[in-house]
């Protein structure tokens, strides 16, 4: 009667069998920029079109301190969208999957407003909000947020084998116990996959938020006055900027679900 | 207090408006310590009446009293440790904390609790084990872990949904022998569903064979194999008898379109 054996590895053969597996990405990474730095221009790329790589190192070293201020001021609107739209579906998430006529009544509608292009609204929260107000931002972002997290969230809740609440109807447990013990655990791995599918969306709508306006430090803004004005290199450093931002986004949420969710398979087989 | 520990009077289910008679007229009484497996065809209601029993599954007509209570009542005061086909294990929670699950609610002392889980542990042989996640245990260890959850609390009455049905037949053997184990040692009641006449012969006190369509009890057959049972019980002619007049019970209340072996039985 054996359990999983975990082998004692040795710590070098285990980091050489990992930089076996990443080498692969690795190899591509370094020819994509290579063909970036040397190819384009030799094929005649012009400058407007995708200005070389060393180019754009360049301009990102000359403005650093007006993009990394001008990201920080995104990257807040970014998560602070983040943080409002995701917690609010959560808890929407929660009452409609306890009271599930309202769930039933309201589903449709929030299913249907999912498929409006959110990004459209963006000049109208403008409006609603300031033009220079982060929180016109901060909504484009919250509202991209909102309805990926509420819909998987609401399938995390409610997708329970019915013997898991059989069981705890079999200890007369009250809803509330069923929902700690039971439904928001189960939830868990649906609310991380919309976690972070909510971060990138987050960076995109703060992003394009600020194409339509905002303070003129703000990283899109710099972005759309760049290329206003012929600055090509300084463009694409902030948006080297922007999804620098955005990886490191989506990969805290990434780390944070790692270590939430240890006990689950799907983070079991990426560990070994 | 009596002995009975289950007494159902008249019992019937219909799922949905004139729909599907899962269950009609069902009388049963089960005393204190006895093990009652119910066997019979598919759809012939007998995971309905355990649910009924166990308060998971409304009746249409009749009444169940669990210790003399309403299985109501009865399931309010957790009074039934219920295992399943699959193991039921929250993926979430060690091999210890699916265990100590019901003493959580319970609201047990974690002193109380973990002492508990220790002698649970040993009676399922799973020391060692409480710090796994269920993902790392065999089928055979998942479904001790909740037989040891269900048994955690000492409940008045063990209910089994084919608890071992996903188990290969020599797994299945095994857990036959250690349920015994337990069943004496705690001296606890059981109903158990099963789809297996061996396996029903074997373990029981009691066998109610049940038929389809509606789902009724045709035959009620004591089992007078010596206590307790070892591996032998199942080679000897007393064995042999019990498990055909089982069968023969089956066919008579129509079931020949199903348990065509004295084996496992797949659907």
């Amino acid at each position: 009667m054996s359990t999983i054996a975990q082998p004692a590895r040795p710590g070098v053969e285990r980091i050489g069998r990992r930089a076996r597996t990443w080498a692969p990405a690795v190899v591509v990474f370094g020819l994509g920029l290579a063909a970036w730095q040397w190819l384009l221009p030799a094929l005649g790329v012009e400058r407007y079109l995708l200005p070389p790589l060393s180019d754009v190192l360049q301009a990102f070293w000359e403005n650093r301190s007006e993009l990394l201020q001008g990201g920080w001021i995104t990257f807040k609107e970014a998560v602070g969208g983040f943080a409002l739209g995701c917690s609010v579906a959560f808890v929407l998430a929660l009452v409609l999957a306890r009271w599930r006529p309202l769930g039933s009544a309201l589903m449709p509608y929030m299913i249907a407003a999912n498929a409006v292009p959110i990004v459209a609204f963006a000049p109208i929260t403008n409006a609603w909000f300031g033009t220079l107000s982060p929180w016109s931002k901060v909504m484009i972002a919250a509202l991209l947020c909102f309805f990926p997290v509420l819909v998987n969230t609401l399938r995390g809740l409610t997708s329970v084998r019915p013997e898991s609440l059989e069981l705890m109807r079999s200890y007369a447990a009250p809803q509330r116990v069923v929902f700690a013990r039971v439904r928001i655990p189960n939830s868990l791995p649906f609310v991380f996959s919309a976690l972070k599918i909510a971060s990138v969306l987050a960076m995109i709508g703060a992003v394009v938020g600020d194409y339509f306006g905002g303070s003129t430090e703000a990283l899109g803004v710099q972005i759309v006055s760049s290329v206003s004005l012929a600055q090509y290199e300084t463009a694409w450093a902030a948006i080297l900027v922007a999804s620098l931002l955005g990886i490191a986004f989506y990969a805290s949420v990434a780390l944070v679900e790692r270590w939430v969710l240890g006990w689950h398979p799907s983070i079991r087989a990426g560990v070994e | 207090m009596n002995d009975t520990v289950v007494s159902a009077k008249g019992i019937s289910k219909t799922f949905g408006k004139g729909g599907v008679t899962a269950l009609q007229d069902i009388e049963l009484e089960v005393g204190r310590g006895e093990f009652i497996s119910l066997i019979g065809p598919s759809g012939c209601g007998k995971s309905t009446l355990l649910r009924v029993i166990g308060d998971l599954v409304e009746p249409t007509t009749g009444e169940i009293l669990v210790n003399g209570k309403t299985a109501h009542r009865a399931r309010l005061d957790r009074d039934y440790g219920i295992v399943f086909q699959a193991a039921v294990l929250y993926d979430w929670r060690t091999v210890a904390k699916n265990i100590a699950l019901p003493l959580e609610l319970l609201g047990w002392s974690r002193a109380r609790r973990n002492q508990r889980l220790a002698e649970m542990l040993e009676l399922v042989e799973l020391e060692g084990f409480e710090k796994h996640y269920p993902w790392q245990l065999s089928g055979g260890m998942q479904q001790r872990v909740s037989i040891a959850r269900a048994l955690s609390f000492s409940p008045a009455l063990l209910l089994m949904d084919e608890p071992f049905g996903a188990l290969d037949e020599m797994t299945r053997e095994r857990m036959n022998a250690e349920l015994l184990r337990i069943w004496a040692e705690t001296g606890s009641t059981v109903i158990f569903v099963t789809h297996s006449i061996a396996e029903a012969v074997y373990l029981s006190t009691r066998v109610v064979v049940m038929s389809a369509r509606p789902g009724r009890i045709t035959t009620v057959i004591p089992i007078d194999l010596e206590q307790p049972r070892t591996f032998e019980t199942r080679e000897e002619p007393r064995f042999f008898e019990l498990v055909t007049e089982v069968r023969e019970a089956l066919h008579a209340g129509g079931a020949d379109d199903v348990v065509p072996e004295a084996g496992v039985l797949g659907e």
